[in-house]
């Protein structure tokens, strides 16, 4: 997504921690980058005794430019870069007993909060990447729209996703049986979620609570009456 | 790209300590498969074993003792335990051991596993391949059952466990145990894994890196070979019915651990280790097989300068020596054909020749015999004038004589003449 987003701050929320490029690399001046370039930064983590390998990569640049065309190529490549790597390791007469996966498992996308229809450079990207990747729109900055706005904005997402032949995940191709297919469906309903993002913590009713703080009012990202933000992570991550 | 990878900790719940729990509700759903293959004698007691195992009656009919080779017979069932699906392949080796010469026994075994491997690695090496459908029949384990003599280990025995112990994991088995007694057992059990160590063959040894298995496995390990006895029939004992072999003597109980090892086999066999026994198999035995298959096929990973090799540079290399075999081979083809050619046109010019010179020769008689029949000819036609001129001459006498003399006379005359 375009810088400005809140993609740094909606995995740092994510991940309950510091995963983003920005927060592992302070003190490096934000200037936005001629071309798109793909930066990659990789952290452990654990959890009740469950060590996860997390990398985030980062496309500062993309859609950012006067002429976006072809803004997608360098993430096509590096996708299939990683694809390359491990079929190479596949293919090998004596291979790894665990081959080193760096394949990109989960696209997330930030749709702007236009409230209109999604963008050529969005039809584009989504259309390109979701042949290849397992893509996730989401809006960002959700909560510069009000609900009603929210859902028709989603309306006219879905159906144009619908027209473009685009398939987000999780797609209906991949579905095994009908329990898959009524869970899966009751995701593709919401798609996309509309998000907000925040790393700080705020009082509410004597909770402490992450959230963002206006005059009128605390936005609580973790409160699904505000905020899709608890269905993105049980999808990418429960 | 970082390559130092940062360890973080978590200010709150993220919830991928479920990660566990996604897998394994995708394991589930995707069921298991497990692949025994139980060598032995005729009557060792792998049916009943296999049978008491999975506590079910596998109707295997038993064989006779008569066939002329070693055949296996693979046979696939499908059990259900709470929600676990499992499908259970059981190969028999059936007729083994049974031959009077019996050099050639492990040998359909040997290539029964690689045939397994092979078309595992066919599927592998497809380009539209659907390994997560592919039903796995690789042999996971096997069940060496040893006949309970009580003395050592027969040579048939060493030769396959030998032959099959780099490309399965094999677990040795006493069987039909409750002919022999304890104490007897013992030193049975010794003599056996002495046996198996001063020849090399290498058993399945349960594995010790696993805290949370590493101890009771290394004590089963020291029990190695288990001494098993099974039964297909129930007998009442007090008011409980289990399974077990009734004799005169008393009864031998099946699941009794004093009695036999059956419980340990099936501990470990299924509770502890089937997933280590697949993946042994696998990442191991597998692996192994598909390297050398590789290799025999021409591929290497270094090539000529020590460098990696692609396999696509492999592919393209050997499509390029077979290419050029194929020109060599169509070049030879082509030389032969005009040595050939060359050497038919010096014959057949040889033979025009010789009936060039056979008819030159013909024409010559010919040209003498003619030669001949005309001076023939002219001697025939100048006796011929000769005898016409006497003729004449005689004519003209005679005219003259008849004027003078009687006829008679004449005709004397004419005859004399």
């Amino acid at each position: 997504g375009q810088s400005g987003l809140g993609k740094s701050t909606m995995v740092n929320t994510l991940f309950k921690s510091k995963v983003s490029r920005k927060a592992s690399q302070p003190g490096q001046e934000e200037r936005i980058p001629k071309t798109v370039e793909l930066q990659s930064v990789t952290h452990v983590i654990e959890e009740k005794g469950v060590k996860m390998k997390l990398t985030v990569t980062d496309t500062p640049g993309f859609g950012d430019q006067i002429n976006n065309e072809n803004c997608w190529d360098p993430i096509i490549k590096y996708i299939n870069e990683q694809y390359e790597r491990y079929l190479r390791e596949e293919i090998l007469i004596t291979r790894k007993r665990k081959i080193p996966d760096t394949r990109v498992h989960g696209c997330v996308y930030f749709v702007p909060p236009t409230g209109h229809w999604l963008r050529p450079l969005d039809l584009e990207f989504m259309r390109r990447l979701s042949k290849i990747v397992n893509v996730v729109p989401v809006i960002a900055k959700a909560d510069t729209l009000t609900l009603e706005e929210r859902a028709e904005f989603k309306q006219r997402i879905q159906e144009d996703l619908k027209t473009h032949a685009i398939s987000v995940y999780p797609q209906e191709d991949f579905d095994q049986d009908p329990d898959d297919r009524a869970l899966n469906d009751r995701i593709r309903e919401k798609i996309p979620f509309a998000v907000v993002g925040a790393d700080q913590e705020h009082q509410v009713n004597g909770k402490r609570v992450l959230g963002r703080k206006t005059k009128w009012g605390i936005i609580e990202v973790e409160n699904p009456a505000h905020c899709e933000f608890p269905l993105l992570r049980d999808l990418l991550i429960r | 790209q970082n390559d130092g990878f940062r360890t973080l900790s978590l200010s709150g719940h993220v919830g991928f300590g479920s990660l566990p729990d996604q897998l394994v509700k995708k394991s589930i759903k995707q069921g298991f498969c497990f692949n025994i293959l139980c060598i032995g004698e005729t009557g060792s007691g792998k049916s009943s074993l296999i049978n008491s195992l999975f506590n079910t009656n596998f109707d295997d009919p038993e064989s006779t003792h008569f066939l002329p080779s070693v055949q296996l017979r693979a046979r696939t069932y499908e059990l259900q335990e709470s929600n676990v699906l499992l499908k259970l392949t059981i190969v028999n080796t059936v007729g083994f051991g049974d031959q009077i010469n019996r050099e050639d026994s492990y040998q359909p075994i040997v290539d029964y596993i690689d045939a397994q491997f092979e078309a595992y690695l066919q599927e592998e090496l497809k380009i539209k391949r659907s390994l997560c459908s592919y039903h796995d029949t690789r042999i996971h384990v096997c069940l060496y059952f040893i006949s309970p003599t009580g003395h050592s280990l027969k040579t048939l025995d060493l030769l396959t466990m030998k032959s099959l112990d780099s490309k399965v994991n094999i677990i040795p088995i006493i069987g039909k145990a409750d002919g022999i007694s304890k104490t007897e057992l013992q030193n049975f059990k010794n003599k056996i894994m002495c046996e198996l160590v001063s020849n090399g063959v290498h058993i399945y040894q349960f594995p010790t890196d696993d805290e949370t298995v590493s101890e009771i496995n290394t004590i089963m390990n020291g029990h190695l070979p288990f001494a098993v006895v099974g039964s297909t029939k129930e007998v009442k004992i007090g008011n409980k019915t289990v399974r077990g072999r009734q004799y005169p003597w008393g009864i031998v109980q099946v699941e009794n651990e004093n009695h036999c090892d059956f419980v340990k086999l099936r501990n470990m066999l299924i509770c502890t280790n089937m997933e280590d026994l697949r993946e042994q198999t696998h990442a191991r035995h597998y692996e192994l097989y598909r390297r050398c298959r590789l290799e025999e096929m021409g591929f290497r990973d270094i090539g000529p300068q020590n460098k990696p090799v692609s396999l696509q540079a492999s592919y393209e290399a050997k499509r390029h020596e077979l290419y050029l075999e194929l020109q060599r081979k169509e070049e030879e083809m082509r030389q032969q054909f005009v040595h050939r050619v060359k050497e038919k046109e010096a014959m057949l010019k040889e033979a025009e020749q010789q009936v060039q010179t056979k008819f030159e020769h013909h024409m010559l008689m010919h040209q003498e015999v003619k030669l001949q029949l005309e001076k023939n000819k002219k001697i025939l036609e100048d006796e011929i004038a000769v005898f016409y001129e006497k003729k004449a001459n005689a004519e003209l006498l005679q005219s003259q004589a008849s004027v003078s003399t009687p006829v008679v006379s004449l005709k004397r005359d004419k005859d004399r003449k």
